[in-house]
């Protein structure tokens, strides 16, 4: 049924969906309205699962590490200095090859203190094992959720999942989401019934001390397994569409891309803006598109590959910063194109951080400004935009 | 790029700002229209100047910047006429709605758009919605709102305030129901 709600019930509402049985967290904004609405939903007894308030994020991905081992599905959200709290326990996560599911509502981190969108806070964890998903509408990210399960506990990749909401763009905004129906979601998500698991009666060590002519073979297993995840994440999104009619383009979702010149590059809801912008310029004859990153982890790296096969030059938005580099997306993409034979011309916009508003004139400016640099080649350097007094580079 | 409505708001927190943008945006979605409705977050304190948007139009709605150039404006706090510029961007031959005592003259407004007033500190008052001293006015202003604006009834936004009020569902309702008739257009 279709209604109208925010990102963060949306969040909810997926979590309920999937039936998540151990839901731990701690609130911070913008993602306190998500565990709210769950505590509600397990109060009333709409969701049967066992809500652990806790007091700090770290203690939250813990809980749900420990109720991951003993086979329950398991479900947090937090945002920015929160996700950051967790950063040891993702590792354990990721590490011991949980397949928890958590929503990041995507905030810049301070100082200076902000509770407005980007996405510093997620694109430092890209290291920590876990799948990145970055949603563009509230329905992607309730949908998102419930095949992250699926994708999560496949036998064979056994690795927790992050979904992605942008604060306050998502996280607060009212839109219609239609909520699945239970059986369709049940037919579609099994329960999670993993092959380890503690029991009592049944004793084991988890996390033991691994000597080094072992630790290797850990961490080359989890590499395949996200080397695996790449082509469940594509299966599932086609069963998905099976099911539900709806699909996201796997790991890089592109929009008029085919025949495009120019294709730019982003993540997260400034895709639905970017839309609007490639409409408005392929009506006056503009050949532009969008490759949006759904997934930043595993990296859409054969995708990229093909994109540049096809366009001329492809501008890259990051919503981040890293510094004494660039751009996290355009670094790694930069990465994927070494060995191509043809490569379009590259540079990298900075924009958003912090809550700045991306408006179409900022995603035109950048349009335009790629055109010239396709004939004139890439620019590394980063160009910040809309940043006060910081007159625009000309290329 | 614009949609085919495009409201903003301005209030004070604790008048019920934001929660208006979102009974707006479940009418219009009952009315069949596809909807986007948000906050901007200043300071999330009682008092303090609360902006919220909202968009209605018939196909989806994919923008995700803010809105600079309403259709619409609904001021739930007259004291903000002062201090805050509430016209700001507002497309020419765009609509004004204030929350007005009833019998006061307005403050002289620039000529070029049509503004509607509704007591609606008072109605929400006498409803008995939020305190004495600070009502909450959103859902009476949602109630004026259908009266001024074609594409929402005031039947879809009663029941979208009834949906949407955590409590009191039916005395907002009555409020909504009355604000729709005391609702007029006046000359500044």
């Amino acid at each position: 049924m279709r209604k109208v709600m925010t990102g963060n019930y949306a969040s909810a509402y997926g979590a309920k969906a999937a039936r998540a049985e151990v839901i731990a967290a701690y609130p911070i904004t913008p993602q306190t309205s998500i565990v709210e609405k769950l505590a509600e939903f397990v109060s009333t007894g709409e969701l049967r699962a066992k809500f652990v308030p806790v007091e700090s994020e770290h203690s939250a991905m813990a809980a749900c590490v420990s109720a991951s081992i003993l086979g329950a599905r398991t479900y947090t959200a937090t945002s920015s200095h929160g996700l950051a709290l967790m950063h040891e326990v993702l590792m354990w996560a990721s590490g011991a090859r949980l397949p928890v599911v958590m929503t990041n509502v995507s905030r810049a981190m301070a100082p200076p203190w902000s509770v407005w969108v980007d996405h510093m806070d997620s694109v430092a964890e890209r290291d920590t094992g876990w799948m990145q998903f970055f949603c563009e509408s509230n329905q992607e990210v309730l949908d998102t959720i419930v095949m992250a399960y699926k994708v999560c506990e496949s036998r064979g990749i056994m690795l927790p999942a992050m979904i992605i909401e942008d604060a306050f763009i998502l996280s607060h905004t009212s839109e219609p989401v239609d909520v699945p129906d239970q059986d369709s979601v049940d037919s579609f998500l099994p329960g999670y019934d993993p092959e380890v698991k503690l029991e009592v009666g049944k004793p084991m060590g988890f996390g033991s001390l691994v000597r080094p002519d072992q630790y290797m073979e850990f961490r080359y297993k989890s590499m395949l397994a996200m080397r695996e995840a790449r082509n469940r994440i594509l299966s599932v999104d086609k069963e998905f569409k099976q099911a539900f009619g709806r699909s996201y383009g796997g790991l890089l979702d592109e929009y008029m891309c085919d025949d495009a010149e120019v294709a730019l590059v982003a993540a997260g809801s400034v895709a639905g803006t970017a839309r609007t912008v490639v409409d408005r310029l392929r009506a006056k004859g503009m050949r532009v598109g969008l490759a949006r990153i759904r997934a930043f982890r595993p990296f859409p790296f054969e995708e990229f590959r093909s994109l540049a096969g096809r366009v001329e030059g492809m501008a890259v938005l990051d919503r981040s910063y890293t510094h004494g580099a660039a751009g996290a997306f355009f670094t790694e993409i930069l990465g994927a194109l070494y060995d191509v034979p043809k490569r379009p011309a590259m540079k990298n916009y900075i924009a958003g951080l912090g809550g700045r508003d991306i408006t179409p004139n900022v995603i035109e400016t950048i349009f335009d400004d790629m055109f010239v640099r396709c004939k004139r080649g890439s620019d590394l350097q980063p160009e910040w935009m809309d940043v006060v007094g910081l007159p625009r580079r000309r290329s | 790029m614009h949609s085919l409505i495009e409201v903003r708001f301005h209030g004070r927190g604790g008048q019920g700002v934001v929660v208006a943008s979102e009974v707006l945006a479940n009418a219009a979605f009952k009315m069949g229209f596809e909807v986007a409705s948000f906050p901007f977050f200043g300071v999330e304190r009682r008092g303090a100047p609360v902006t919220a948007f909202a968009r209605i139009d018939t196909s989806p709605i994919r923008i995700r910047s803010s809105i600079y150039e309403p259709d619409y404006v609904v001021v739930l706090d007259s004291s903000l006429l002062k201090g805050v510029d509430v016209l700001e961007g507002l497309k020419r031959s765009g609509t004004v709605f204030i929350n007005y005592p009833d019998g006061k003259c307005l403050p002289t407004l620039p000529g070029d758009f049509t503004y509607f007033t509704l007591d609606a500190t008072s109605i929400a008052a006498a409803h008995g919605i939020g305190s004495k001293v600070a009502p909450i006015v959103n859902t009476a202003m949602m109630g004026g709102f259908s009266r001024i604006c074609d594409e929402v009834s005031l039947e879809a936004m009663v029941e979208s305030i009834l949906e949407k009020a955590p409590v009191k569902k039916e005395e907002n309702a009555a409020a909504a129901r009355e604000a729709y008739e005391r609702t007029r257009e006046v000359s500044t």
